[in-house]
């Protein structure tokens, strides 16, 4: 079948758009019954979350059984099982969703699956028990419109995540999916590239560089040879949106980058992407698979002449290949260091040649941009940072997931009404964002609208949307640790201050974390801090210090009583802390000395037991073992 | 070229104006503004070139720029308005350099480098009194060589011996390897450079701005020689050591110090002090033979014969083809290079002649050269474990032996060199220079061949910095078509180009160094300076053209000694002694 | 350890399937990793012989991408998720304990090849923080203690 004009394309749409039209209805309606097919519905569909986190919880398992169970019963002809992109709510994953009555089961295991065929899908009674329950008030939820999780979501870049079948095209195309390339197509490449301007769409890899402006610069080197790249190369640790889009909605990031190539006249494009997720690999060579095969990619697409073909290529684990031309070099087969900017991509990049490179979430906001028009994106999100972004929301909190909210909605928001709070009631600290080049912010950042400048204005960065919730038992000391551990085992080594001064710093907070840090030592990090921003060669090296920084802004009084007082009130630094037994509160029982690693532990038996502090690693095993709470960490 | 733009800008508040595509570096430099720099190296004029950016030293405050920018790799822009010593740039230079210094070892005191060190001289300037960052520091393999030291742990991670390794050299030895602060410039499979590719061409010792990358030092087993009376011991200094052995003493670049050279080799105890450039003229009589040889089987219609001849005289490019070429070993010359020649006549025809056994002659060359250490060692230029090169000391070694022996070098009068083998033409003169090797056989097949007398001596198309010439010489109505390359970049371009049989000269020169012996990993350094090669280049000229004999056929000494000794070139005698055979030494 | 011949040609037959593309490096190393487990030095020789590069910059490429290694792996590598989602959910404490429990350091095999300990960032199931994978299996909401039971599931 080749779609080679855009009637065929809306024939294709209108056809496809029947299977898909129960789960939208589904989606619009509330129905506070069952269906079931005992009722008299006549179809029903089963979404099963195909997502990495949901698949690591055995997902895959439970579609299975699906299939089996229908088949055993014999409805499997009534009854389709589909496996969707991420839901986002991975907190409460593996997620299985049932059409038409838009029943929202969580935390599903393998063995659930019989009773919810015989009870729902065939009786039409929901299965209490994997309902979501609103921790407020303790009710059963089954329609996810009206959980706090989802009700303040606005889901453009994963508009199709969690809903269509990622490795089936018409339902792509059901969505209007390559509408807006075959209208692009139709009308001047500047015409289109305008629009893109005008929704004010900006760069959602990092810094948020106008989009449209990039193309616009790409645009104007004129080659035989140009490419669009997509960068795919997600390493902020806990962001993972990227990887859902590609996941749950492959083809979103293939029409963007026709539409970018088409703008800037590029024929070629690569979609760079991490091999650490194979499912996404896996399912965007469906999509390159089946878009060729519909010659929506290849030669004179949609019979305008235009032509454009992907190829993927890998990373191989290095963070600073998110940096674009450190991407560039290492899709040319070279060791993945950045080069001086300018040349910017734009004019010298893949193998010299101009070269766009945008990330995925970016170009995923490209289709419906063009379909909805760029006025209805810039209507959405903030005066200078339009339309949405997608989160990772995680840590100390109780809803994990990945979230999609206008630009513009608070931190508090996301954090309590989104995120549900802090998990286990604990208090709220700091929210990382940004990543390894993000910043902590405190309880008075929690009022701030989000946007690129308001972040960056607090210390932090938008980056990628990786979102980390703390709470008092994270030691903000450790947190710029742990990010500065990331960032020198992640440096490509290049220049100085990123090789040697990220290095020192790491020391210097090491020195902090053991005790053994000095005033001195705080006045010296700040120092070095302020001289690599200013002078490291790449943005990652750039933005490294931003976590010591932040932290230094907002914590200091923390950094102070580690190296003053020798203590750390989170209780997070070993060797600030003392391990002991209250004797009073002993009973002998012996559980912490036989679950001791060091030998550490010595008593007798229903006498209180004594902890060496020489032979002690502070592990807190002892403390995990006790019943009787006798445990003393100081 | 399209039309130049010319940029106009402002530097610590003075306007200046420059080409566009001008580094703010190199335009600062027009006013006057040294901008300190380290990593950074332009040699301009020839492929040496090694712009990174990554050390970060040579930063400067741009306004409007968020950051600050490295002046060597950030092009000039009309307007700009740049401040290379405000407070902030200069907290951070010393900041990075303090960094730099922090994983060094800092064992100046004993270090090869110390006082031609690119690194001390910046802590020298930046006031750096004290180590402001301490911690771990990088702990990297070291090597001793026949020719290179390695020690890594004084590496900065420049990347200039990577740059000229790969790009200029094109040998792919050296490279960076892990990533972080463990990442390190290592030979293939962080093995040894004797298990590698190595060609010891030494390029990487000449671009090292700190002691990571050093010559082999051989001056205290050469004291120990001197001193030893039971030892006769002979120098020979190639044509390149006399136009810049004054540079380690103070002198002007191109400055020619041959008389006083002569002289310090006898005060330093050298019991006889003859020349290389005697044996320069030797090569020519053989090799030039050899090119006539093939030249008359060629015009004969032998379809056999192989062409183009290359020369051979360098031992690095020896190494390149033999590593990297074995299919083609046919095509050089099998002349030896004038230092073994010379080596094999001193320890032969001359030791005979003064009845000195073999084994008390030790006879050393200065050579401006790393890898002529290594040629010493190669056991086909040896008789029973003897070598006729007992060794070589570099120009360097040569003026820290002149130093530590209480020697004032200026104040040295002039003196000759000794006969037999002291007597040269300017002909083995110009050997020191990319070129030179071609223009004196030139001279020589000419008059062989023509039996007339050449019109005029120079050949200025074989002369030059540019990387490949060429040029075509009527010999009495044949075009001879020849070649000159210079780095061994060139010569990779030249060989895969005949190994396709696209090749299409007579003769080609190969040089392993940027602008030949004279830019030798042992000469002075030449820190980046592409004036101080010019001015040896200049000199070498001028040495040819101040001789009264400047052809090698008519050195006497050298007639003389096809006379009484040798026979005639080519002959049984001058295939024994004077050529040799070449080794398959590709990795399998 | 030697590398076979047949090992070898395969390697070969891997660059020529990439047209012996030195821009395709990555890819090539990848699928030979796939195909070896581990890319000793044999099989970089071969690669840079058939893509015309100096052995040098394969070894290059290969030690820079944490991705590639050059012993092989154990037969269950263990890899402990030290993202930012599982570090402050004490993926740390896990990963001692995987140290403690295998007896071996990050990027070591246990003496009798059966597990290889290494980190990755971020898998992704920031849900189920704290993560390891053994194999193809993710193991989601690990406490320490759990360690020594996970080990022994693959003890036989």
């Amino acid at each position: 079948m080749t779609i080679n004009s855009p009637d065929v394309l809306e024939g294709i749409r209108q056809e496809a758009l029947k299977a898909l039209s129960q789960r939208e209805e589904s989606n619009k309606a509330t129905s506070a019954q069952a269906a079931g097919l005992e009722k008299g519905t006549p179809h029903m569909q089963i979404l099963c979350c195909g997502g990495t986190g949901c698949k690591a919880s055995e997902s895959a398992k439970i579609a299975q059984n699906f299939q089996e169970s229908l088949k055993a019963h014999s409805i499997e002809d009534k009854v389709d099982v589909v496996v969707p992109g991420c839901f986002g709510f991975c907190e409460k994953g593996p997620i299985v969703k049932i059409v038409p009555d838009n029943t929202f089961y969580t935390s599903v295991r393998p063995e659930d699956v019989e009773e919810i065929v015989t009870s729902h899908i065939l009786a039409g009674n929901r299965v209490e028990r994997l309902l979501y329950v609103d921790p407020s008030t303790g009710q059963h939820i089954s329609d996810s419109k009206h959980m706090n999780f989802y009700r303040k979501q606005m889901r453009i870049a994963l508009r199709n995540c969690g809903f269509i079948n990622p490795e089936d095209i018409r339902e792509y195309i059901a969505r209007d999916g390559y509408k807006a390339l075959a209208q692009s197509l139709q009308r001047p490449s500047e015409d289109v590239l305008a629009d893109i301007k005008a929704s004010g769409l900006r760069g959602r890899g990092g810094a948020g560089f106008p989009t449209g402006v990039k193309w616009e610069i790409a645009r104007k080197f004129d080659a035989p040879d140009k490419y669009v790249v997509c960068n795919a190369d997600e390493g902020d640790p806990g962001a993972f949106m990227d990887r859902s889009i590609m996941e749950g909605d492959p083809n979103s990031v293939i029409e963007a980058m026709m539409i970018c190539g088409y703008c800037i006249n590029a024929h070629h494009g690569l979609i760079y992407i991490r091999a650490e997720y194979p499912l996404a690999v896996h399912r965007l060579k469906v999509a390159i698979g089946q878009a060729r095969e519909y010659g929506l990619l290849g030669k004179n697409i949609l019979g305008t002449g235009f032509d454009f073909d992907i190829e993927i290529r890998y990373g191989a684990g290095a963070f600073v290949c998110g940096e674009e031309t450190a991407l560039i070099h290492s899709m040319e087969g070279k060791r993945g260091e950045p080069t001086l900017k300018p040349p910017f991509p734009a004019e010298a990049g893949y193998f010299g040649n101009p070269t766009n490179v945008n990330n995925v979430e970016t170009l995923a906001n490209v289709p419906v941009i063009l379909t909805k028009g760029p006025q209805w994106f810039a209507s959405i999100g903030t005066e200078k940072s339009k339309g949405t972004k997608v989160f990772a929301l995680a840590g100390k909190i109780n809803n994990v997931g990945l979230i999609e909210v206008p630009m513009g909605t608070t931190l508090r928001e996301i954090i309590y009404d989104i995120g549900g709070g802090v998990k286990g009631g604990k208090k709220f600290k700091a929210v990382q964002t940004g990543g390894p080049s993000g910043g902590c912010l405190t309880e008075k950042h929690l009022d701030i609208p989000i946007d690129y400048e308001s972040l960056a204005a607090a210390g932090s960065m938008m980056g990628s949307g990786g979102m980390i919730v703390m709470d008092e038992d994270d030691c903000m000391v450790s947190v710029a640790k742990f990010f500065l551990e990331f960032t020198v085992d992640e440096s490509c080594g290049k220049c100085t201050p990123c090789r040697i001064g990220n290095r020192r710093m790491l020391e210097i907070l090491t020195r902090i974390t053991d005790g053994r840090g000095t005033e001195e030592d705080i006045e010296t990090l700040e120092n070095l801090a302020k001289v690599i921003k200013d002078t490291a060669l790449c943005g990652l090296g750039q933005t490294s210090p931003n976590p010591v920084l932040s932290t230094l802004a907002n914590f200091r009084e923390e950094y102070e009583e580690h190296v003053r007082d020798h203590k750390c009130r989170a209780h997070k630094c070993k060797s600030l802390l003392t391990y002991s037994i209250d004797p009073a509160l002993c009973k002998g029982c012996s559980a912490c000395a036989r679950g001791c690693p060091a030998e550490a532990i010595a008593g007798e038996v229903r006498k209180p037991f004594v902890i060496n502090p020489e032979k002690c690693i502070r592990c807190g095993m002892c403390l995990s073992r006790c019943k009787f709470g006798a445990i003393k960490v100081i | 070229m399209e039309n130049t733009t010319i940029i106009t800008l402002t530097i610590d508040g003075r306007a200046v104006s420059v080409p566009k595509g001008t580094s703010i570096l190199d335009a600062a430099a027009t006013i006057g503004i040294k901008i300190p720099a380290l990593c950074h190296m332009d040699l301009k004029g020839t492929c040496v070139k090694n712009t990174p950016a990554s050390c970060r030293i040579c930063v400067v405050e741009v306004e409007g720029r968020r950051n600050l920018a490295p002046s060597c790799a950030t092009q000039v822009m009309e307007g700009m308005v740049v401040r290379t010593n405000s407070a902030r740039v200069v907290r951070a230079r010393k900041t990075v350099a303090e960094l730099i210094l922090s994983d060094h070892p800092n064992d100046c005191l004993t270090c090869p480098k110390c006082s031609d060190c690119e690194l001390q001289k910046l802590v020298t300037r930046f006031n750096i009194r004290r180590m402001t960052y301490k911690g771990e520091q990088s702990v990297r393999k070291k090597e001793e060589t026949v020719a290179i030291t390695r020690n890594m742990d004084k590496c900065i991670l420049c990347r200039r011996c990577e740059s000229v390794c790969n790009q200029v050299q094109t040998v792919g030895v050296l490279g960076a390897v892990r990533r972080g602060f463990e990442t390190t410039i290592a030979p293939t499979f962080d093995r040894m450079f004797k298990d590698t590719d190595c060609t010891y061409c030494g390029q990487c010792v000449a671009v090292c701005p700190t002691g990571a990358l050093t010559e082999r030092d051989n001056t205290d087993r050469l004291l120990d020689d001197l001193c030893n009376p039971e030892k006769i011991v002979i120098a020979q200094p190639a044509p390149a050591v006399r136009v810049a052995l004054g540079e380690e003493f103070g002198m002007k670049p191109g400055t020619i110090v041959t008389g006083k050279l002569a002289t310090s080799l006898r005060y330093l105890g050298f019991d006889y002090v003859f020349d290389t450039d005697f044996a320069a003229d030797l090569t020519i009589m053989e090799e030039g033979a050899e090119i006539l040889h093939r030249l008359r089987a060629f015009l004969g219609g032998d379809k056999s014969v192989k062409l183009p001849i290359m020369t051979s005289c360098c031992p690095a490019w020896v190494n390149f083809y033999e590593h990297n070429y074995p299919d083609l070993l046919e095509y050089p010359s099998s002349a030896k290079s004038p230092a073994q020649m010379f080596g094999a006549i001193a320890k032969n025809y001359w030791a005979e002649k003064m009845g000195i056994p073999r084994e008390k002659l030790v006879v050393v060359s200065i050579m401006p050269c790393l890898a002529k250490k290594y040629e010493c060692e190669r056991e086909e230029f040896s008789v029973n474990g003897n070598p006729d090169v007992d060794y070589s000391i570099s120009t360097r070694e040569l003026a820290r032996l002149i130093k530590r022996s209480n020697i004032d070098f200026e104040s040295l009068p002039d003196s000759d060199f000794d006969t037999p083998m002291g007597e040269s033409s300017g002909a083995g003169a110009i050997f020191g220079a990319t070129g030179g090797v071609m223009e004196a056989a030139l001279r020589t097949v000419y008059e062989v061949f023509t039996g007339k007398t050449l019109p005029r001596l120079e050949f200025t198309a074989v002369r030059g910095l540019d990387g490949i010439k060429e040029a075509t010489i009527d010999i009495d109505g044949f075009p001879l078509k020849v070649c000159v390359a210079h780095t061994l970049g060139n010569a990779r371009y030249l060989m895969d180009k005949l190994r396709k049989g696209e090749l299409n000269y007579h003769v080609v020169e190969v040089m392993a160094c940027p602008g030949g012996c004279i830019g030798g990993a042992g000469q002075p350094y030449h820190h980046g300076n592409i004036e101080v090669l010019k001015a040896r280049a200049a000199a070498i000229y001028r040495e040819d053209e101040g001789k009264p004999i400047r052809k090698s056929h008519e050195n006497p000494d050298i007639k003389q000694l096809y006379e009484v000794y040798l026979g005639e070139p080519l002959g049984e005698l001058s295939e024994k002694l004077l050529h040799t055979r070449y080794f398959d030494k590709s990795i399998k | 350890m030697k590398v076979s011949c047949e090992a070898l040609r395969q390697v070969e037959a891997i660059c020529r399937k990439f047209n012996n593309d030195p821009g395709e490096l990555i890819s090539i190393l990848h699928e030979c990793q796939n195909t070896l487990g581990y890319l000793p030095e044999e099989v970089q020789r071969v690669i840079a012989r058939e893509l015309g590069i100096p052995a040098s910059k394969v070894y290059g490429v290969v030690t820079f991408y944490s991705f590639f290694s050059m012993v092989p792996k154990g037969k269950y590598p263990v890899s402990v998720c030290l993202g930012t989602a599982c570090y402050v959910r004490g993926s740390d404490k896990v990963l001692e304990e995987f140290k403690r429990v295998l007896g071996i350091e990050v990027g070591e095999t246990t003496p009798d090849g059966k597990f290889s300990l290494d980190c990755l960032r971020c898998v992704g199931a920031c849900g189920l923080a704290p993560v390891a994978t053994i194999g193809e299996k993710v193991y989601g909401r690990l406490n320490p203690s759990d360690i020594k039971k996970i080990v022994a599931e693959f003890g036989e």
